[in-house]
């Protein structure tokens, strides 16, 4: 199945990427915009069938090595 | 002192680590390549500069994942001497040896230039050849050099003196102008609690030998020689 | 799958014109399929076949005692003594860069380094030469901030120092910037490596990254005039992978330590079609490769692509019989795709089977010989009009000397130079900022100094003393550091040849270029050309970048800009300033780009350079400065901001804005202890050589005649502030 795997930073972390394209978006005329954070998006293709197990182990690719849980979260979406 | 430089696909600052400890201490370290997992009777393990596996996802952490990070982290729980160096610092953080992250530079560019250095503990083996306060001035060349921790973890390591280096003006004070990166508190290298661990951004080895500009990165290396020999 | 028909059509949309087409069917005795086409397209494009240009690139001088390799390898090699050779190649990657400029200019970077190592030799420096549009053009910050992340993101990871260069912005570049890159290497004498193929069944390897769709038709991109839907090019533009650039560097180096390698050639533009084709072209021979062993990266790749991909990272080897497991041990150990692909043949016809059966069959000599060659019709320039002194306004010169140092063209690029790891392999002595890069060579006391450099203002107006002053600038550069100049790349930056007026710029560049490089002994031995470098018709200023080497035998001898200390003698080496026409004074001063540029005394060049680079080896300088753009009070002003340290200078002549700021070419500044400033000029006078007391270093400002002093501050914020301001 297809794992869908977001990694943002977490909140209160400074983003420097993100206020950068805040500010690029502004000056292209893009109003009204109250923030942006930029993070990563990674897709995986597993071998596990089993929804609940093949979370389990994309939660620990994820803390081990996809997000560095000292400044990012990560969100897991699981399809197929 | 018996030391050695990890190499893993990627780096490129160890040959430059190697040449500066041999050309300060007398002896040369052994070159250890990532897939070697057992590490040799060593007093310190260099991790240095570059870009290990091309710091894809994250700068460090593929690094930090490999088999020779574990026997490395074995032999830090020891009491041998690791110094992380640039890349090597983000790939101790990674790895869980520092605490701590390495984010993007303020700036977003990359930056190589020489900044001014306030030695804050001259208590470690990597620090006692300079005296507390004093400003050196050692090269920076990185992208990810923001050094983040959160606010307890910061109070913490001013508490236990574990914050080796901080970025200053020529007067020794860390200014924000000083500070090249956006770090925390100017942070530019800490130590673990064992103070056998030192990860910092700036790089001792290139200013080790007066054609290239100075020599303020040189008495890193012959204090680890005088107290591992 | 069926195979598009070749209609006149899909001949043009390949570059090629009804002749060229006519000369394919007789070569080939039949209509070619879509992959022979392709082929003859990239062999045939002005990219690949030089077929506008090499009548005159022939006529230039490419011997001298220590040239080992000229031009026609993958990089041009000088001895420098101990059994060493340094191999370098300067090469442009314009128009990808236009489109995308960070994957432009990473790619750019990532192809010149592996000419270079493709050859033997370790990488030890980068330069670059880059050329922007006006600073008020939409599109400048946006390529300035993409091509130099580009370059840096490049370099800093492969781990080889940027080390000099030159940026320049002009509205003649707005639709076409330059980024023209050059690599450095050293190698052992004994070890080095080139592209012709021997030995009839020896297996042809294929090394590196795998094969996907980008970049095809880079190489006719690169020979095509722009329009303005270029833009929507964007997908030809390959991705750079700088780690595995790096990792390759390592795994060949490697192999090339033992005696496995019989030939070996990088695949840039054109892929593996000119790769191979240019290996079984130059040892005579044919070659047999089967596409199911191409590693590729994407599914349902066509022949036509495969040949035609402009993947990065990859190179293509002949290897000695039986050196197959060796050599892939190496990549294995460095996890780099290793496959043998083909052998060599005694047909002379490059054959390629995908799925058993035969998808090309063509003649390689026959290809390769019949490459079209033309003797483009060329006009030569107006000559401009000399601007005499007296008719120029002049202005406070210390407004004059801010205006010029704090502005786009005269403006510190440490913005730039920042960005790249200029340090990494512990070698560089000379930092960027100086008038040439110094690198130590590796365990030795020697090093190598390089510079590039063009004024193409001069060129437009006179290329012939355009051509003559680039290369005397390269030569006077790597003098002002203490270091012995040995060869140059050239990369030739013009408009489109199909113009007369635009192969005329060309050909008179050539010519000048040809005088300088003999008076100074100073031979091309690489060099490329990009053309077309128009948009709408409009094109650039020409442009042959020189880039150049030099030998130092003892980096403790040279020197920088930077004044010692206060109190030094100053001494100007060469003729007094007169020159104004084509001056940064004329244009960014009195705001006219006018009248003929300065004419190149090679003679002069020669003796006042020689008498120059003998003092700063015997130790009896302290700082040196070549004169260039803005004259002398700019490079004056230079030497004070590197130092800190200022300076009193007395000028003279009747007019005190020519002698400051006029660029007369073949002078110098130089400091040195009081005590040796009497026997300078001494030997100067004796060897021939005008020279004279300049002035004396000290306070922190900087005066003409005792008067008017600027404060050494005040320059170093203009200079320092507008690069950083422009890119905000």
């Amino acid at each position: 199945m297809k794992a869908k795997v977001h990694v943002t930073l977490k909140p209160g972390v400074l983003d420097p990427q993100g206020k950068a394209v805040h500010h690029a978006l502004e000056s292209l005329g893009f109003a009204g915009i109250g923030g942006v954070r930029q993070g990563k998006y990674i897709e995986l293709d597993v071998a596990e069938t089993d929804p609940a197990k093949a979370k389990v182990q994309v939660e620990e690719m994820c803390k081990k090595l996809l997000a560095n849980t000292v400044i990012e979260n990560f969100a897991i979406d699981l399809e197929g | 002192m018996k030391s050695a430089v990890i190499v893993f696909p990627g780096s490129n600052c160890d040959r430059d680590a190697a040449v500066a400890i041999t050309r300060v201490t007398g002896h040369a370290p052994r070159m250890i390549w990532h897939r070697d997992a057992d590490l040799p009777d060593l007093d310190l393990i260099v991790v240095p500069g570059g870009f290990s596996y091309g710091d894809y996802l994250r700068s460090g952490a593929m690094a930090a994942h490999s088999p020779i990070m574990a026997a490395v982290k074995a032999k830090a729980d020891k009491g041998v001497r690791v110094l992380g160096i640039c890349n090597g610092f983000q790939v101790l953080t990674e790895a869980g040896l520092l605490p701590g992250a390495l984010m993007r530079n303020q700036s977003l560019s990359f930056i190589c230039r020489d900044v001014l250095l306030r030695v804050e503990t001259s208590n470690s083996d990597f620090t006692s050849g300079y005296n507390a306060g004093q400003v050196v001035r050692i090269p920076v060349a990185h992208h990810d050099g923001c050094f983040f921790a959160d606010e307890a973890t910061l109070d913490r390591l001013e508490d236990e003196d574990r914050v080796a280096f901080r970025y200053c003006d020529a007067q020794g004070n860390p200014a924000d102008a000083a500070n090249p990166n956006g770090s925390r508190r100017n942070i530019a290298g800490i130590l673990n609690p064992g103070r056998n661990v030192l990860g910092m951004m700036p790089h001792p080895e290139r200013l080790a030998d007066p054609l290239l500009g100075g020599t303020d990165g040189a008495p890193m290396f012959r204090a680890l020689a005088a107290a591992l020999s | 799958m069926s195979e598009p028909a070749i209609t006149p059509e899909i001949v043009a949309e390949h570059g090629l014109s009804p002749d060229e087409y006519d000369r394919v069917l007789s070569i080939m005795g039949r209509a070619p399929n879509i992959t022979e086409l392709g082929i003859f397209s990239v062999m045939w494009s002005e990219h690949c076949s030089y077929k506008s240009s090499k009548k005159w690139l022939k006529t230039l001088p490419t011997k001298a005692p220590w040239v080992i390799c000229g031009p026609g390898e993958n990089a041009g090699v000088v001895d420098i003594g101990d059994g060493q050779a340094a191999i370098f190649k300067m090469e442009s990657h314009n128009h990808p860069s236009f489109i995308e400029p960070y994957q432009g200019a990473a790619t750019g970077v990532g192809g010149i380094l592996r000419d270079v190592f493709t050859m033997g030799a370790r990488p030890v420096a980068n330069l670059n030469a880059l050329r922007f549009g006006a600073p008020d053009h939409p599109k400048t910050r946006h390529l300035v901030a993409g091509v130099v992340a580009g370059i840096g993101g490049y370099g800093n990871c492969v781990g080889v120092p940027t080390v000099g260069g030159e940026v320049e912005f002009h509205p003649s570049y707005n639709g076409n910037i330059l980024v023209n890159a050059m690599t450095i290497g050293i190698a052992d004498t004994d070890k080095i490596f080139y592209s012709e193929a021997s030995g009839v069944g020896n297996p042809v390897v294929y090394v590196g990254s795998k094969t996907g769709r980008d970049g095809i038709h880079g190489a006719t991109m690169a020979s095509a005039e722009f329009s303005e839907d270029s833009e929507e090019k964007r997908p030809t533009v390959q991705v750079g992978d700088p780690f595995t650039e790096k990792l390759l560097i390592e795994a060949c180096l490697e192999l090339m330590a033992t005696d496995a390698i019989v030939a070996i050639q990088d695949m840039g533009a054109a892929g593996l079609t000119s790769s191979s084709f240019e290996m079984a072209s130059k040892g005579g021979l044919g070659v047999e490769i089967d596409l199911d062993r191409v590693p590729v990266r994407e599914t349902g790749m066509t022949p036509y692509e495969i040949m035609l991909s402009e993947s990065q990272e990859r190179m293509l080897m002949v290897l000695e019989p039986g050196k197959e497991d060796v050599a892939k041990a190496v990549f294995d150990k460095w996890e780099l795709d290793f496959s043998i692909i083909g052998r060599l043949t005694d047909t002379g016809r490059m054959v390629l089977t995908m799925g058993g059966k035969t998808v090309a069959d063509l003649p390689i000599d026959p290809l390769a010989q019949a490459a079209p060659e033309y003797d483009r019709p060329w006009t030569p320039g107006k000559k401009l009009p000399e601007i005499a002194a007296a008719e120029v306004p002049e202005r406070p010169w210390g407004e004059a000397l801010l205006t010029l140092v704090g502005g786009p063209q005269g403006s510190s690029r440490r913005w730039v130079w920042e960005q790249y790891d200029h340090m990494v392999m512990g070698d560089t002595v000379g930092r960027p900022g100086g008038d040439a890069a110094l690198v130590r060579i590796h365990g030795t006391k020697k090093g190598l100094a390089a510079t590039s450099d063009v004024t193409p203002r001069y060129v437009v107006a006179d290329a012939h003393q355009g051509g003559r002053q680039a290369v005397a600038e390269a030569w006077r550069n790597l003098t002002a550091v203490g270091a012995t100049p040995l060869a140059i790349t050239d990369n030739m930056n013009f408009g489109n040849p199909e113009r007369p007026a635009i192969m005329g710029q060309f050909v008179e560049a050539i010519k000048g270029m040809g005088e300088a490089c003999i008076a100074l002994d100073f031979p091309v031995v690489s060099g490329n050309v990009s053309l077309y470098n128009e948009t709408n018709g409009e094109a650039i200023l020409p442009t042959p970048t020189i880039g150049a080497i030099g030998l130092m035998p003892d980096v403790e001898q040279s020197v920088g800009i930077g004044f010692a200390a206060p109190g030094q003698a100053l001494l100007l080496i060469g003729p007094e300033g007169s020159w104004l026409g084509q001056s940064w004074y004329l244009a960014q001063v009195a705001n006219r780009a006018e009248g003929a540029p300065p004419p190149v005394d090679l003679a002069a060049e020669r003796r006042n350079g020689d008498f120059v680079r003998g003092l700063i080896r015997v130790g009896k300088v302290s700082a040196c400065h070549d004169l260039s753009d803005g004259g002398l009070l700019v490079a004056v002003a230079e030497m004070a901001m590197a130092s800190g340290i200022g300076a009193d200078v007395s000028a003279q002549g009747p007019h005190l804005h020519a002698a400051l700021f006029g660029e007369d070419q073949g002078r110098y500044v130089l400091a040195a202890d009081e005590a040796e400033a009497a026997g300078i000029l001494a030997a100067a006078a004796a060897a021939g050589v005008p020279a004279r007391r300049l002035g004396t270093t000290g306070g922190d400002a900087l005066s003409v005649n005792g008067k008017d002093a600027v404060k050494v501050a005040d320059l170093t914020a203009a200079h320092q502030g507008w690069f950083p301001a422009f890119m905000g």
